[in-house]
């Protein structure tokens, strides 16, 4: 006996959406990559010309909600940013009336980024176009994985043999489950690092093969990615780990960065906090790759849009 | 005791012939003729050895016959929510789902919390079509703070005490709550969960929690709650401890050793505990989110033995109807609850009978005379002759599936739709009056 999901008057997400990396199968992925791979923001084609994308964004955002204009713009599209403040959402109007709203106003898709986990999910099954999650809650955020596996593709070739450390609040990030979603389907060794505040035990489950330790230098040694993660001061305080305690166990350095491989890299989605997750010499040094991230954005959200609309 | 609100007149005699009586009060498990007159049970006798006129004849070949079931806990929400339902429809769906008397919480608007609501909930103008007894506020507006004047509330009808929807959390109050309730023989029925540790948590802590990036509740938060108002209990001659939904492992050592102490503690089961476990959420389903929440298959597991071997006293539906617009947002604010009445039994005999080996006697126990004897229920739970007529028949293998869009509650608010289910409710009878028939 299965259980029906069920919501009322439900329905699957329009074709072309993107709401997880979880549910995405493997070579989705890799046709996505291949995309953002040709896409070149420098070129811009009219693949998307007179079509309306909406950027739905219930949360503050400068590289995501900048990237995907940008994308969509150099596709051709026309794009209409809708934000929390100063919208009916003030008013108390619900993601599913925001989705008809928008629906009838013409757009084609919406990249929508929203602080619950899963209301993309619960907007997509309730519109007959594409909904593109540009960021739910502590949920996922697929986008920043493929342009991180976009970046990582560009310095290393090929997924075979790979090592990946992720450092940090794993806990509350949405980019740590979608990147560990991403990088598992490729057979890249996982492995996370932060004290249990920040990655439970319970971690471990998310994907196969996913290791945890509490020591950076074990889980430095022989990397060839390094991804760090922000640390959000206020989600430090009432735990029992401090912050100078933090920064003294698993702040990124340019000692601790030796451990690894000499050609690894060191990303983070951004917004960076120098002296806390990093220290300036990281993010600056050679081996980062923080700007080419944020580079790689733009190509990445194009294929994802033109995925969306059909002109993959 | 409190009389149940559904009125007790002429209701003219019913016999029902040829069932397979199942009583477990009354050690009953076997083929028997039931004689109903005036509102009771007037002869329970072997097949064919009823004698004399009866004005009505029910039929009840291959059909198991029961003492009506009691639901110890369910949300009619009235006063002041009849949107998501009111005393009349949630008492059809009652009806529908086998039940002959529910036991309502008082987290209404306002909250049940004076004699002068328990009085307006007994009425006969809510149209109740199954008996209803009130469960009052054990603070007054179920704050936690002031209790509220249970020798009153007793004596308006109400059956116990209980700030269901939130814990009696205070040591102090709930030690003064189990001290009242001993000196009036008064259940005091516990939420137990530690609101401490479960601000925004939307579901049971785990894997299914962190896949979806959601905040989980640790099974400590009822366990601990559990374990300290067993303590109490111990400690406090006479008093009367009941734990409603209760739904973890450790939650379930606390009530053994309550038990095995001769404590007087007992508790209810969800059917949608013993059917379901947080995995179910998939992908942020709202139907799926309760309070408390679904929980791992380990909790499940437990739940299963303790209602096998008699731990567990009740199956309570906490039937907990909500409006679409309630449910229909995103996971972390929809709603916490789910209707339960009308699947009930077609889950308990599909999941704890076929699935997992338990009798169907042990079944129909925790459906009637188990709570019955939660709070004092008397005159219920049983067929013994002279006892109140509620019965409820039905067929332990008819296969049926549930369609929501069909259910009697006003609300649509269930994770079972179009589920299979073998068990099914053929009539309900209320005081000798059939208040419900199958088609």
């Amino acid at each position: 006996m299965m259980p029906r999901l069920h919501f009322f008057a439900m329905s699957q997400p329009a074709r072309g959406s993107l709401l997880g990396i979880e549910h995405l199968e493997t070579k989705e992925i890799q046709s996505l990559l291949n995309l953002a791979r040709r896409m070149n923001p420098q070129k811009p084609r009219p693949l998307l010309r007179g079509k309306r994308i909406v950027l739905l964004f219930y949360e503050p955002s400068t590289r995501t909600r900048s990237s995907f204009e940008v994308a969509a713009k150099s596709l051709g599209a026309m794009t209409t940013l809708v934000q929390a403040s100063g919208s009916s959402i003030e008013k108390g109007e619900s993601v599913i009336d925001t989705g008809y709203t928008l629906r009838a106003v013409g757009a084609d898709a919406i990249v929508i980024r929203h602080p619950a986990a899963g209301a993309p999910h619960l907007m997509a099954r309730h519109l007959d176009i594409p909904v593109i999650n540009a960021g739910d809650g502590m949920h996922e955020h697929p986008s920043q994985a493929l342009l991180d596996a976009l970046t990582i593709l560009r310095h290393k070739k090929s997924w075979k043999g790979l090592q990946a450390t992720i450092v940090g609040d794993i806990y509350h990030s949405r980019v740590a489950r979608s990147a560990c979603h991403l990088l598992s389907r490729f057979g890249v060794n996982l492995i996370l690092c932060g004290p249990p505040e920040f990655v439970p035990e319970v971690a471990g489950s998310l994907v196969p093969g996913l290791r945890i330790t509490r020591h950076i230098e074990e889980a430095l040694r022989g990397t060839d990615v390094i991804m760090l993660l922000r640390v959000q001061k206020e989600r430090l305080a009432g735990q029992k780990i401090q912050l100078h305690d933090y920064i003294a166990r698993y702040q990124m350095t340019s000692a601790r960065l030796k451990l690894a491989k000499r050609d690894a890299i060191v990303m983070h989605p951004g917004p960076i906090i120098r002296g806390l997750e990093l220290t300036s010499e990281v993010a600056d040094g050679p081996q980062s790759v923080i700007v080419d991230e944020v580079r790689n954005g733009v190509p990445t959200r194009m294929a994802i849009l033109a995925r969306a609309l059909g002109k993959g | 005791m409190p009389t149940a609100n559904v009125q007790s007149r002429d209701n003219g005699s019913l016999l029902i012939k040829g069932g397979h009586v199942i009583d477990p009060a009354s050690k009953i498990d076997g083929p028997m003729d039931v004689l109903l007159r005036d509102g009771r049970v007037a002869e329970i006798a072997a097949p064919n050895s009823i004698h004399g006129n009866a004005e009505q004849k029910f039929d009840a070949r291959g059909l198991i016959v029961a003492p009506g079931f009691i639901d110890l806990h369910v949300h009619l929400r009235e006063p002041g929510q009849n949107y998501k339902e009111t005393i009349a429809t949630g008492t059809v769906a009652a009806a529908a789902g086998g039940f002959t008397s529910v036991c309502t919480m008082p987290n209404t608007d306002p909250v049940v919390d004076t004699p002068d609501w328990v009085t307006w909930v007994r009425r006969p103008e809510r149209g109740a079509v199954v008996n209803v007894f009130p469960v009052a506020a054990a603070t007054r507006g179920s704050k936690g703070a002031v209790l509220t004047d249970f020798a009153a509330l007793q004596r308006a009808g109400a059956i116990a005490v209980s700030d269901d929807g939130k814990p009696i959390l205070e040591d102090e109050t709930m030690r003064m709550a189990l001290r009242l309730g001993a000196e009036l023989n008064f259940p005091v029925v516990q939420h137990a969960e530690d609101t401490r540790l479960s601000q925004n948590c939307s579901m049971h802590e785990g894997a299914t929690s962190f896949r979806l990036g959601l905040h989980g509740v640790a099974a400590a938060a009822e366990a601990s709650i559990v374990d300290r108002d067993v303590s109490l209990a111990q400690e406090i001659r006479d008093s009367r401890l009941h734990v409603a939904h209760l739904s973890t492992a450790d939650a379930l050592k606390a009530m053994r050793r309550g038990k095995r102490a001769k404590a007087r503690v007992t508790c209810e089961v969800t059917p949608h505990h013993f059917s379901l476990l947080d995995e179910n959420v998939g992908d942020y389903d709202t139907h799926c989110k309760m309070n408390p929440p679904l929980r791992s298959s380990a909790d499940r597991e437990a739940i299963l033995v303790a209602l096998a071997d008699g731990t567990v006293d009740a199956i309570a539906t906490d039937h907990a109807p909500h409006a679409a617009h309630e449910k229909q947002v995103e996971f972390e604010r929809a709603a916490f609850g789910i209707t339960g009445l009308e699947t009930a039994l077609g889950l308990a005999i599909t999941k704890l009978h076929r699935e997992s080996r338990i009798p169907l006697a042990r079944i129909v126990e925790l459906f009637t005379a188990g709570p019955a004897r939660v709070f004092d229920l008397r005159g219920r739970g049983s067929l013994a002759r002279g006892n109140f007529a509620d019965v409820t028949i039905f067929d332990p293998k008819a296969r049926w599936t549930f369609d929501v869009s069909k259910s009697r509650s006003l609300s649509r608010n269930c994770p079972f739709d179009g589920w299979q289910l073998t068990g099914k409710v053929m009539a309900t009878i209320v005081s000798g009056r059939v208040v419900y028939r199958a088609h």
